[in-house]
């Protein structure tokens, strides 16, 4: 061996590869404010568009006169249903298989609904004469109570849709009803109820919040008459669906029709679906011959884009006397608001919510679901829920800490007792979820002994007593929250979208000096794809990262992938990533072979090389190997070294974790403060340390401003009074607590890295977290559950009464 | 987002700005640091045809000692007053107020004459001033007058300003050294308009208050100067039964909002509890 | 209504435009003068995204109208590197500690943040949390954002950078 060779190690290290915290590539140009989003394009003759909005949530549209507005100098047209209609878009179909209105046709359901599409020269313009498109409406009464949308004197919502009994998902029972989604045994379930020992029974809310990405939705559309092809530039997580869809629905032909997904400002699965925008302003494009672009404000993003929860989970465990858990029900009424545009899975209206029975291991389970419509904004499944797995993690883990209170145990060691053990694994639940791998117990019990909980439980002990002594108006709690969800949506079998099945791809292209590119069909908002799919092939090919390009987002040339949501990327397109490399790699290797003249067998993979088993200074490296490719290859064999792969995933994977919060609540104010937050992941196989951990905390801090204060919130008469900045809660750096993180590692053995994906994690795991805190605080006055937003004022009548004022 | 047209003025006087609002009528308004006035106009909730820019007019700017009393000129910037070493040492409620508006960026922009002058109940300098026993001086087409602070707040958005008038300056009588103060705002995060917040100052002699002002915030339509509550407090020792019974009196006086902040009952119990956390600091500071 | 010109200095350039009164200085940076560093996260003048840095001071410019900057000394985000393009140290610092990740917020965080080590040299951690309340992020959960200014503090200052034990 030359002792000039570099070792393996030191090789490995330069390849930046799977492991390592690589520095990212796409920083460069952010810190220099040279991203490109989709409100820094300026097209030659680009034109503006902005909506004229109902300030009425429920209402009947008696007329639109658009004709001072489109007097302003500078308008150039100003659109509404009527002109829709004309090219049959006043309605399109959503991804929940129901339709939504794009404009309004006839009335209006929810505040802020578009009405009208103004088109003008500039922003100012076209604000100024969307002021003037007036509207004569005749107000009707709102329902905003998912809980009255079934009663009998409900308001009727949906009149397109009244007369049918039938809708998307089966039966319906009433005109405001969407569906009843149920899995899992009723009888069984039932049975282990009524021979309980012990049953809770809590209605617990999880209200409608939104996922606020700082940049909010927009799109440029320019529509090219000469040649018939549609470019339309936009905020999209999902660029191939939205090409497609948009194909379905304007009749373009799917190859006139170019997606483009550019630098996005943080998506949370705010940017899935499709937008009145887009329809209008490609329509608009098309009406005009000019390029129009849309991007909406934040009050209209807050009021009108995907929002996420809004489920009223009335949730049950029964439990034997010494604390196993036997038996698992929850009856949910959804919140779907005026149109379900919710982004599932076609044949799950509630999306993945039967994850609920969790990290558990309950023999008996069921779920029922009732969508309803109400007079509030679309949409549901959004803000990091990877598919209602967050609504689901959070009544499972409030439950069983209402279950660990009655049976007066302790809610770590009541899940201890119930957690599924390693020698389980793969388990499958009540439900049917095959959970691929997981070693639950050495999790939590880690996350036990770092945070000291046995301790923390007797400072609290302590702190108890000195309130009820009076000598302290703060109380102390403890939540946790052991996690499992469900990601990398998803096998054909049962995952598709629209009719498009949940795979999704890698294209990976190495060229002659050794260099190459990778195109995928998933779509970073800020998760590090660029970086972190090139760790990947470095580990897989012996590339170096730094000489690896990763593209995404632009449809000519990305293979068709279902996008980013959902945490699907890693275990998908992840997956896709490695198989690639390994078609690549075989290739590669009959090549040495054949340079090397010795078989297939005789070689050896080392980091960077083939080289020859027993003889190690006969090697090849893959640089070699490219060049080769491209000059040299064994006769019979195509030039080039490339690979495509489509990856249609077996399974679903399961990251889970344990997070153990201390918060210490002013009992005076009802402010609370986090003390400590501790959280344990395990994604399996880990990429990118960096990355991971900078996932963690943005989903802590969402989730922190999930629990303990954001709502968006809708009066009686349907008016959303949450829909600025100045009343929706997102966290500053001043609130935000401080994060530790940790991990263990568990692979998925079905996925080729073992890696199973975790930007959701902290927000299905963070939010019932610091919920149990809080409520883990009053616990011991005899409170059950308080429910979220756990802000000041709630806090204090929680307090109030408790006769905490007295 | 995007606000209506309006024509834009800058006068580099007093006298200027002053004939430029009275020229151009009910459409006119001054803009100091914009931060109240300007995301009004984005949202449309204000569409002024006119704006004069006070930002040129230098006799606006600057802190002075003028005998007994401190004068802030109106354009003096919430940064300028937490950096003023004059206010710092002589009334630092000021500062320990304006770090708790808003965030940095508007701090280097926002005006205190802005914040007094609008009349918007949430803003935290009037309760302070009207605690103070402040004066505005006003300048109008009839010349300059000076109002109380504690007779300037007569509704929400309105105040004893005629139009075509402009708060110049703010006139403080210096409290004495050694007082006891604080301002105590409980919020939903750092930033946001109060809750309810309390501001005092006192003074104490032989071990008990010798003088008492409270001031409270956005607990009403107007800031609130709680005078009975500070009666009761007066020649007291803060004893808990006298702070119980300043605290109902304070609670007593508020008709607060009910917002996202709060539910009305719960804000007026807030004010209660920023009252007395307010009073443990400054019975501190003052050496009680 | 009719346009005025104003002038300025943006980025060290000398620039003329003409503008109508109510347009947004923001609007103008981005619009006018192509520079879409700084961005557009809100309506309220919550979010900070907008922040540049005015004659010293650090400015939401989505709330301040363009003819009010008139004359003023304007730095954004692509003003912060060299002019032979070495990277501001807190550039730097951001990418070193992962201080973002959709990058929508970091133009403003970035102009802010150099503000703030001007005010003071060597912030605590809680000055730093303070210093940028008026910057919000989605992505980062602000941690590393803390990281990447103590980085660059410590870097501006000459002394060896510590990463804080977690």
């Amino acid at each position: 061996m030359n002792e000039m060779t570099p070792t393996s190690a030191e090789r490995a290290e330069k390849l930046q590869g799977m492991g390592c915290k690589r520095k990212r590539v796409e920083d460069i140009r952010f810190v220099q404010g040279k991203g490109n989003y989709v409100d820094d394009i300026k097209l030659p003759g680009m034109l503006y568009g902005d909506f004229t909005r109902s300030p009425h949530a429920h209402a009947r549209v008696k007329n639109i006169d658009t004709t001072k507005a489109a007097a302003v100098p500078g308008v150039v047209a100003v659109i509404t249903a009527e002109t829709l209609k004309t090219v049959n878009l006043a309605w399109m179909p959503t991804l929940a298989g129901d339709v939504q209105m794009v404009l309004a046709d006839g009335k209006v359901l929810f505040q802020n609904q578009e009405v009208a599409f103004v088109i003008a020269e500039d922003r100012y313009t076209a604000a100024d004469a969307a002021e003037l498109v007036e509207v004569e409406y005749e107000a009707l009464p709102c329902n905003v109570d998912p809980l009255k949308a079934m009663s009998a004197d409900a308001p009727v919502i949906r009149e397109d849709i009244k007369d049918k009994k039938e809708g998307a998902h089966g039966p319906r029972k009433h005109p405001n009803h969407v569906f009843n989604w149920q899995a899992g045994d009723k009888a069984k379930a039932d049975a282990a109820f009524a021979k309980a020992d012990v049953t809770i029974k809590e209605m617990i809310p999880y209200p409608r919040v939104h996922p606020c990405p700082l940049e909010t939705c927009q799109c440029v559309a320019s529509f090219d008459k000469i040649k018939g092809e549609l470019t339309l530039w936009g905020t999209f997580q999902a660029p191939h669906v939205i090409r497609t869809v948009g194909s379905l629905i304007s009749k373009i032909p799917e190859h006139k029709i170019h997606v483009i997904a550019p630098d996005i400002g943080g998506g949370f699965g705010n940017k899935v679906g499709a937008y009145p925008g887009y329809i209008c302003a490609i329509v608009a494009s098309i009406v005009t011959g000019r390029p129009v672009k849309w991007v909406e404000d934040r009050i209209e993003n807050l009021s009108t884009t995907a929002f996420a929860r809004d489920f009223f989970m009335e949730t049950e465990i029964a439990a034997t006397k010494d604390g196993k858990v036997t038996g698992l029900r929850c009856y949910t009424v959804a919140d779907h608001g005026a149109f379900d545009a919710c982004a599932n899975a076609t044949k799950w209206p509630a999306g993945l919510f039967s994850i609920i029975s969790g990290s558990y291991d309950f023999p008996a389970a069921h779920v029922s679901v009732d969508g309803v419509y109400t007079n509030k904004a679309p949409g549901g499944v959004a803000y990091r829920c990877s598919f209602r797995v967050t609504e689901a993690a959070y009544a499972i883990e409030r439950a069983m800490d209402i279950m660990a209170q009655k049976l007066k145990m302790d809610p770590a060691e009541f899940r201890m007792k119930n957690l599924i053990r390693r020698e389980q694994f793969p388990y499958t639940s009540a439900f049917g979820w095959v959970y691929d791998s997981g070693d639950y117990q050495t999790a939590l019990t880690k996350a036990m002994e770092t945070v000291g909980y046995k301790q923390l439980r007797e400072e609290q002990k302590k702190r108890q007593e000195a309130f009820k002594r009076g000598e302290t108006r703060e109380l102390m709690g403890i939540g946790i929250a052991f996690f499992t969800e469900i990601v990398g949506a998803g096998p054909s079998r049962n995952c598709d979208i629209l009719g498009i099945a949940m795979f999704d791809s890698a294209e990976i292209r190495i060229h002659p000096t050794g260099s190459g590119i990778c195109r995928l069909g998933t779509k970073s908002q800020g998760q590090g794809h660029e970086t972190t799919y090139a760790q990947i092939i470095a580990t897989e090919l012996g590339i170096p990262a730094d000489n690896i390009m990763v593209e995404e987002g632009n449809t000519d040339t990305a293979p068709y992938g279902l996008g980013t949501y959902g945490s699907r990327s890693t275990p998908v397109s992840g997956a896709a990533t490695a198989m690639a490399c390994r078609k690549i790699k075989a290739k590669a290797q009959m090549i040495a072979a054949y340079m090397l003249e010795v078989h297939d067998d005789d070689l050896e993979w080392d980091v960077d090389r083939f080289r020859v088993k027993g003889n190690p200074e006969r090697f090849k490296t893959m640089t070699e190997l490219a060049w080769a490719a491209y000059h040299e290859v064994p006769p019979g064999m195509e030039p080039g070294l490339e690979a495509i792969n489509y990856y249609d995933p077996p399974n679903f994977t399961y990251p889970f974790g344990a997070y153990i919060c201390v918060m210490d609540v002013d009992v005076d104010t009802g402010s609370s403060k986090v003390r400590r937050f501790y959280a344990l992941d395990d994604c399996g196989t880990r990429i990118n340390p960096m990355i991971i951990e900078g996932q963690i905390h943005g989903g802590l801090t969402e989730a922190f401003g999930i629990a303990m204060g954001q709502e968006i919130h809708y009066d009686e008469d349907g008016n959303v009074t949450t829909a600025s900045l100045m009343d929706y809660f997102l966290p500053t750096a001043v609130e935000t607590p401080k994060w530790e993180t940790d991990w263990t590692t568990t692979p998925s053995p079905h996925h080729p890295i073992g890696a199973k994906g975790v930007g959701e994690s902290p927000n299905v795991g963070g939010v019932p977290c610091f919920s149990n805190a809080v409520n883990d605080a009053f616990a011991f006055l005899g409170s059950t559950n308080i429910a979220m937003p756990h802000d000041n004022w709630r806090t204090w009548t929680a307090a109030d009464k408790l006769g905490l004022h007295r | 987002m995007i606000p209506g047209s309006f024509a834009y003025h800058r006068p580099s006087s007093v006298k200027e700005a002053v004939s430029l609002l009275g020229s151009l009528g009910d459409d006119a308004r001054a803009i100091a640091g914009g931060h109240s006035l300007i995301p009004m106009m984005k949202l449309r909730l204000a569409s002024p045809s006119h704006l004069i820019d006070l930002a040129g007019v230098a006799d606006l700017k600057g802190i002075r000692e003028d005998g007994k009393d401190i004068v802030i000129g109106a354009m003096t910037t919430q940064h300028e007053v937490i950096g003023s070493d004059l206010l710092g040492k002589k009334i630092p409620i000021l500062a320990e107020t304006a770090t708790l508006i808003a965030d940095p960026q508007v701090r280097y922009v926002g005006t205190i004459g802005g914040n007094v002058a609008n009349g918007d109940p949430g803003n935290d300098m009037p309760a302070v001033m009207m605690c103070l026993n402040a004066t505005y001086h006003a300048v109008g087409k009839s010349g300059e007058r000076r109002i109380a602070a504690r007779e300037f707040y007569q509704g929400a958005y309105f105040t004893a300003l005629e139009p075509g008038e402009i708060v110049t300056a703010i006139r403080i009588p210096t409290p004495p050294a050694g007082h006891g103060y604080a301002y105590e705002k409980l919020k939903r995060k750092i930033g946001d308009y109060a809750t309810a917040a309390a501001a005092i100052v006192l003074t104490s002699s032989g071990g008990k208050v010798a003088n008492c002002s409270i001031g409270l915030t956005n607990v009403a339509e107007t800031p609130l100067w709680a005078e009975e509550a500070s009666k009761i407090l007066t020649g007291s020792a803060l004893d808990a039964a006298t702070v119980k019974k300043a605290v109902a009196a304070a609670e007593a006086i508020t008709s607060p909002a009910s917002d996202a902040r709060g539910p009305a009952a719960y804000r007026t119990k807030m004010a209660g509890v920023m009252l007395t956390r307010a009073l443990a600091r400054a019975k501190a500071r003052a050496g009680l | 209504m009719a346009k005025s010109q104003i002038s300025m200095t943006v980025n060290g350039k000398k620039v003329e435009e003409l503008v109508e009164p109510r347009m947004l200085l923001i609007h103008f940076l981005r619009e006018q003068l192509q520079l879409t560093g700084p961005h557009i996260g809100c309506d309220t003048s919550h979010c900070g995204a907008c922040t540049v840095d005015l004659d010293g001071k650090s400015v939401k410019s989505c709330t301040m109208f363009a003819v009010q900057a008139n004359g003023a000394d304007i730095r954004t985000i692509e003003g912060m590197a060299a002019a032979d393009g070495t990277l501001h140290a807190l550039q730097e610092g951001f990418r070193e500690m992962h201080g973002l990740q959709c990058g929508f917020c970091t133009p403003g965080m970035i102009v802010r943040a150099y503000r703030l080590l001007q005010e003071n040299k060597n912030p605590t951690e809680d000055e730093i949390r303070f210093g940028i309340s008026g910057n919000l992020c989605r992505c980062t959960g602000y941690q590393n954002i803390v990281k990447a200014i103590q980085y660059a503090a410590a870097k501006i200052s000459g002394v060896p950078f510590q990463e804080a034990a977690e």
